[in-house]
Formats: structure tokens, C-alpha cells, sequence
């Protein structure tokens, strides 16, 4: 099985330790991954902006990229729920696309969904607040979320469990929107951080010494808010958590 | 309408918005409380998604059936295409009986046809019967939510209000004496009221029925002493059989407030004896996004209002950021469809977080319509050049790797090299209220070809 690694283009530039926490925790699980330098961003921001033509080149070399690959799996829920969910919109000529679009998860779905992974050899003793991403949760169903009536499961926080010494803390609202949204951080920007100082807020008094997700354009935003405010309470991608790196 | 700048000012309060916040979150609580007493809620939710969709796609079969059996039952059925015509058709009918006094239970519909003013105008009186819309009213202003029109007043204002418009005691707020008050207060208006309005909730076409629920028995009280009720109903409001009312009314009243029913539910089949009935059947741009496959589900709306009570962004800009009639996800994509380039903004007052599409009971995909209408938005050149540009270039950048990571370089180096005060200008919305990313020394890439000696796959 050969993975095609998928880095959100912000990822690549701005975190790229949780880019090789994905790397690692992949590579240590026995799968080999590659990362294709061709790759740049699956076009999210300039089609949830309803510039769907400009987004189209983006998805153009998303299938020009990774087609060849078992799986592509990227350390994103909202970037992969683009790509699954919202590339058919775009309508790409490209047949190679249909194939390639539900071979593309997200990296906790692939643990868990693709290589059966309950459990995983890593050691965090900390406090942690799990932020559910909305597209992670709400479009890829990583979990089963607040307003639906079913059976209740997250596959995140079941990795997570499965730390060493963690200790996830229960917030008051488990899975609302931190505000990020995209180009809605800079369009509603007074919403936006009210919503982010609220769930801040919530983890805060939950106990959360890190705030956690798999989505870092959520966490930025929050870290953002929380770095402007002095507060102690750190940001990290879930995949660095999983793999054991600790807090530096 | 701007919808960024109006939450700007609602949000300056930091207070009130963490009040109203939460007023609305109580109420999502209680809903999901209430529907996770029913185990079968989410086939109960695709069951009325589809009965909504049939009955809109045979809707001119139904609406026919509706009328023939209205009318066999003795009520009289008028068509108005839009909302002139409705307030025309009712002050018609009210005029033709001299009727002064009218009392009104909660319609949307007819807020949003302006009929009050309309009739206020010919010198009729309307009043608003139900609590939170009699609330509104004395204040002037519309309402801001569908389902609890007054949610965005704390109760000392409520009781500012009485006192002045109904003499309670300066200062007083228990809400059992302001209830009270305003009991007392009505209970004079419906003795005296000569015709009664109500909206509808769901129009049986089998029966040729139409449903009001209410939850303070207002549309009874005004429709039992009156000789003259007139129901007013959107189009959409029609439903095939009286057996799938079973399905909506177990939706509607626990994704509005939480409650398992509706306090009172009340059928209308036939006039009383000595009375008239008339129902009004209103287009006003229904049949238009009838028209529109993308957005056809939002005739299905049952305005219950849980996706404003769940919307992140509703519960902390308040109902009148919104500037139209309906406020919150749901508006925001019926809203466009009225008047894209006055509600241009509200596609985008959303982080697309999706919680509404969970909570409609009609299934709605609420988050997928408001990114249609950007994509109709822009194509229409409804959105800002601002925006429009930065995206051009963000995509040029993006279409070719070498330039991404040459622009990525850059970009992180003058983050780091550029004075504070640069970066930081009143331009950087993004940097207001929060910190920009540490930039690091090397990207993802930069670091992976640092650790593959045989050189970058590509």
C-alpha cells in the first residue's frame, strides 16, 4: 500500500512539525508514505469564497498528483472534505478524479477506518480538550456529533484515549465551531474571535493544559486568540500528539 | 445591509452577546434533550424531508386539491402572487365588513408582506396577540427570531416597556406579573376584536385544513369570538395527508423550544356556525425558487428556528444583524433569493460550520445552500473586488508549486524581518484581536527534502 501524503498548503508553510508528526506516526505504523512536491493546496479557500473557477486548477493537480496513490491522507478534515465532497461540484473532466476522491482521508479516519488502529504507542501526560473540527466532524463524521440522534462514537478521541497518561477534559460544549471558517476570520471578524475567546473559554475552564484537533487552521485561530491574550494554554495538532511528541 | 458591520456593533457588547448566546444555546439544550427521547428522530427527519419534497414537486396538484376541499368545507380560498396583493386581498376583506379591531397570532408570513403597516395605514387596528410579537410591536421594531420574536431583550427592558405602554410598576420584571400584565392586557383586545388573523403551520390538502400551533392558545382565543378568522399561509405550507402531520408536529415543537408538542395545536376545517373563514394562499417568490433545484429544499422550512438557536454566528449577532424577516441560516438562503445584492453579506455570516443542516428536522442542507449562493454571488459580481482580487492572486500563486514555495519563502520571511507595527496595520483583520503564526525557518517541504538524501519525489 503506497500513501500519498497530503500537507494543507498553510501546513506546509506555517506548522510543519505537525506535517512530519503525520510523516512519523505513518511511517512508524509500517506505511509507506510519500510526500509529492507538486502538490499545493486542494483550493478550499477560493472556492468557499464562491470563486469555483479559480478553485478548479487546485483540483486540476490534486488528480494530477496523487491519482497514482492506494490512499491520500493528509493531517486535515476540512481540506479532505473538500476534496471528497465538494471536488464533483467542480466538474473536472479529469476520470482518474471519481476513482481518487474516496481513496482521500483524513489522517485519525485512515488510522482508524483503513488501518484498524485502537490504539496507539505514545505518551502525553497532560490535560487535553479536544476540538471538533466542524468539517472533520460534520462532513466526514469523525464523530457522531451533538444534534444527531445515534449512536454515539468519535474516532479521534478513541486514539487519544489510548495515550498514555492523557487525560481528555469535558467541555461544556463539545463540538461548537471555533470561528475560523476560512476567509470568515478576516469577513466577520468581531464574530469570529467572540466565537474563539468562547470556546477558549471552555477548555480553559475544562482544565485543558493543550487544545488539540485535526484541523490547525481551527488551532491557529485559537492560538492566535490565546498567544494575543498571555494565555498558557497551547495548540497542537492531533497527529503530534499521537506520536508521541511532548509539549517543548 | 452589512451584515459584518451590524454584529461588529452586537458584539461590542461583550456582555449581552454572552447573554444572548446563551439564552439561545439553553434552548438547543432543551431540544436535544427532547429529541434524543425519540429514538427514531433521524427517520423521522428523512420521512419529512420526503414528504416535503413530494409534496412540492406535485405542488400545483396539491394546492388544487387544498382549494376544492377548502372551499366544499366552507371556507373561501384566495390566491395573492405576492405580498401587495395579500395585504390588499385582507384589507379588502376587512374594509367590505368594517372591521376596526384585528388581533393576530404569530405569522411570519405576514411580517413579511408589511402587512400590519398596511392595515395600520387604511386606520385598522392590528393587534399582535402573541407575547414576544406583541412585545416587538409596542416597540416598533421586527422581530428578531422566528419562534421567540423578543429573545433579544433582557427582562428589566421588558419591564421598562409595560410600564410605560401598560402602566405595570417602574422597575418591576418578574415575568409571572409582566405575563400578567400583558394578559390582562390582551384579554380586552380579543372581546373587542372583530376579525381574527392567524398564519399556519402546515395546510392538510386531503382535508383542506389548516394547523396553527401556538403555544399560548392566542390563535384561539382570536379566532373563537370574531366572525370573520382569515388564515394566511405561505404556499410550501402544504402537506399531502392528515397522517403526516403525526411526522411534523413530533419535529416542530421539540426543535423549537424543546417541547414534546406544541401547547395548543389547532385545526381549522370549517367556519363556525354564523362565522367566515378565509384562507389566503401567497407566492410571493415561492414558486420562483420552485424553479431552482439548488435551492428548492428551503420551501420545505417548517420555521421552527432550531438552526438559529444552533448558529454560532446567529447567537452572537442577534437576529437584526441579519436584516431580513427570517434571520439565521435559513434566511440567509431565502434572503438572496429576494434581493441578492441587498443581503449580499449573508451567504458569508457563516463559518459553514454545518450544525445547522444536523439540527433541521427537514433536513435542509443549510450549509451547502449558503456556499451556493456565494458561488451565485460571484458570478453575479456581488462580491467585494477585495475579495475577488486577493483570491485571483492566492489562486495564481497556488497554481504552480515553485511560485507557491518561492511566495511561502518570502512570506515567512517578512514575517519574521518586518517590524511589528507593519505587520500589524489597520489593514490585517486577521491581526485585531489575534496573533499571526510563528513563521518557522523551513517549510514541510524544505524539512522532507532535508530527510530524503535521494532527492524530492514529485
Amino acid at each position: 500500500m503506497k500513501v500519498g501524503l497530503f500537507i494543507p498548503c498553510y501546513v506546509d508553510q506555517f506548522y510543519p512539525r505537525a506535517g512530519l508528526a503525520t510523516l512519523t506516526l505513518l511511517e512508524r505504523l509500517g506505511v509507506e508514505v510519500e510526500f509529492p512536491t507538486a502538490q499545493t493546496c486542494c483550493g478550499q479557500p477560493m472556492f468557499n469564497s464562491g470563486m469555483a473557477q479559480l478553485a478548479r486548477p487546485c483540483a486540476a493537480r490534486f488528480a494530477a498528483v496523487f491519482a497514482r496513490y492506494d490512499h491520500v491522507v493528509s493531517p486535515s478534515g476540512s481540506c479532505v472534505a473538500m476534496v471528497r465532497h465538494h471536488y464533483e461540484e467542480l466538474g473536472i473532466a479529469d476520470p482518474a478524479l471519481a476513482g481518487l476522491r474516496p481513496r482521500v482521508l483524513e489522517l485519525c479516519e485512515f488510522l482508524h477506518d483503513v488501518l484498524g488502529v485502537r490504539a496507539v504507542q505514545a505518551e502525553f501526560p497532560h490535560k487535553v480538550g479536544l476540538h471538533q473540527s466542524c468539517h472533520g466532524l460534520r462532513e466526514l463524521r469523525l464523530a457522531s456529533g451533538s444534534e444527531r440522534v445515534i449512536a454515539p462514537f468519535s474516532k479521534v478521541r478513541s486514539l487519544l484515549e489510548s495515550v498514555q497518561g492523557l487525560q481528555l477534559v469535558d467541555l461544556a460544549r463539545p463540538d461548537e465551531c471555533c470561528g475560523f471558517g476560512g476567509t470568515f476570520a478576516v469577513g466577520e471578524e468581531a464574530v469570529s474571535c467572540a466565537m474563539g475567546r468562547d470556546r477558549i473559554s471552555d477548555h480553559q475552564q475544562a482544565g485543558a493544559e493543550v487544545i488539540t484537533g485535526v484541523d490547525m487552521s481551527c488551532l491557529m485561530h485559537l492560538e492566535g486568540l490565546l498567544r494575543r491574550s498571555g494565555n498558557r494554554i497551547r495548540v497542537l495538532h492531533v497527529a503530534e500528539i499521537l506520536c508521541g511528541d511532548r509539549v517543548p | 445591509m452589512n451584515h459584518p458591520e451590524k454584529a461588529r456593533t452586537f458584539t461590542a457588547d461583550a456582555a449581552r452577546t454572552a447573554w444572548h448566546d446563551q439564552a439561545l444555546w439553553f434552548i438547543r439544550q432543551k431540544r436535544d434533550r427532547a429529541v434524543s427521547q425519540v429514538p427514531e428522530w433521524e427517520e423521522l427527519r428523512a420521512r419529512a424531508a420526503a414528504i416535503k419534497a413530494h409534496a412540492m414537486s406535485r405542488l400545483d396538484h396539491y394546492l388544487e386539491l387544498f382549494e376544492a376541499r377548502a372551499t366544499a368545507n366552507g371556507a373561501v380560498v384566495h390566491w395573492a402572487a405576492d405580498g401587495p396583493e395579500l395585504c390588499r386581498i385582507v384589507q379588502g376583506l376587512l374594509a367590505a365588513r368594517g372591521v376596526q379591531r384585528v388581533v393576530k397570532s404569530k405569522s411570519m408570513l405576514t411580517e413579511e408582506c408589511h402587512l400590519n403597516p398596511h392595515l395600520e395605514a387604511h386606520g385598522i387596528e392590528v393587534v399582535d396577540t402573541d407575547l414576544g410579537e406583541r412585545i416587538v410591536q409596542l416597540r416598533h421594531e421586527p422581530p428578531s427570531h422566528i419562534v421567540m420574536p423578543a429573545i433579544h431583550l433582557k427582562r428589566a427592558e421588558i419591564g421598562d416597556l409595560f410600564h410605560e405602554k401598560m402602566g405595570t410598576r417602574a422597575g418591576a420584571d418578574d415575568p409571572g406579573y409582566l405575563a400578567e400584565a400583558a394578559r390582562a392586557d390582551l384579554r380586552g383586545r380579543f372581546l373587542g376584536a372583530e376579525a381574527g388573523i392567524t398564519g399556519v403551520n402546515f395546510a392538510v390538502a386531503e382535508l383542506g385544513a389548516v394547523v396553527v400551533c401556538t403555544n399560548e392558545g392566542n390563535a384561539d382565543l382570536g379566532t373563537a369570538l370574531p366572525r370573520l378568522h382569515i388564515a394566511c399561509m405561505g404556499l410550501e405550507k402544504i402537506i399531502p395527508r392528515a397522517g403526516d402531520l403525526g411526522v411534523f408536529l413530533r419535529l416542530l415543537a421539540r426543535s423549537a423550544t424543546g417541547q414534546p408538542v406544541t401547547a395548543y395545536t389547532s385545526h381549522f376545517l370549517r367556519p363556525r356556525a354564523g362565522a367566515e373563514f378565509h384562507i389566503v394562499i401567497v407566492d410571493n417568490g415561492r414558486s420562483a425558487v420552485l424553479a431552482q433545484p439548488e435551492f428548492r429544499s428551503t420551501l420545505s422550512c417548517i420555521r421552527c428556528g432550531a438552526c438559529m438557536n444552533t448558529c454560532p454566528v446567529y447567537r452572537r449577532s442577534g437576529g437584526h444583524s441579519y436584516g431580513f424577516v427570517t434571520p439565521g441560516p435559513i434566511g440567509s438562503v431565502i434572503a438572496p433569493g429576494r434581493d441578492a445584492r441587498e443581503h449580499r453579506t449573508l451567504p458569508f455570516a457563516s463559518s459553514l460550520c454545518g450544525s445547522c443542516s444536523d439540527v433541521c428536522p427537514v433536513r435542509i442542507e443549510l450549509h451547502t445552500q449558503l456556499l451556493a449562493w456565494r458561488r451565485v454571488l460571484a458570478s453575479r459580481g456581488l462580491v467585494s473586488p477585495l475579495k475577488l482580487w486577493s483570491m485571483a492572486v492566492l489562486a495564481w500563486v497556488l497554481r504552480d508549486p515553485v511560485r507557491f514555495e518561492r511566495a511561502g519563502w518570502i512570506g515567512r520571511r517578512l514575517l519574521s524581518a518586518l517590524p511589528r507595527f507593519l505587520i500589524y496595520n489597520p489593514l490585517n483583520a486577521w491581526g485585531r484581536q489575534r496573533e499571526l503564526p510563528a513563521p518557522p525557518r523551513e517549510s514541510f517541504r524544505d524539512l522532507y527534502r532535508l530527510r530524503m538524501p535521494r532527492g524530492p519525489k514529485t
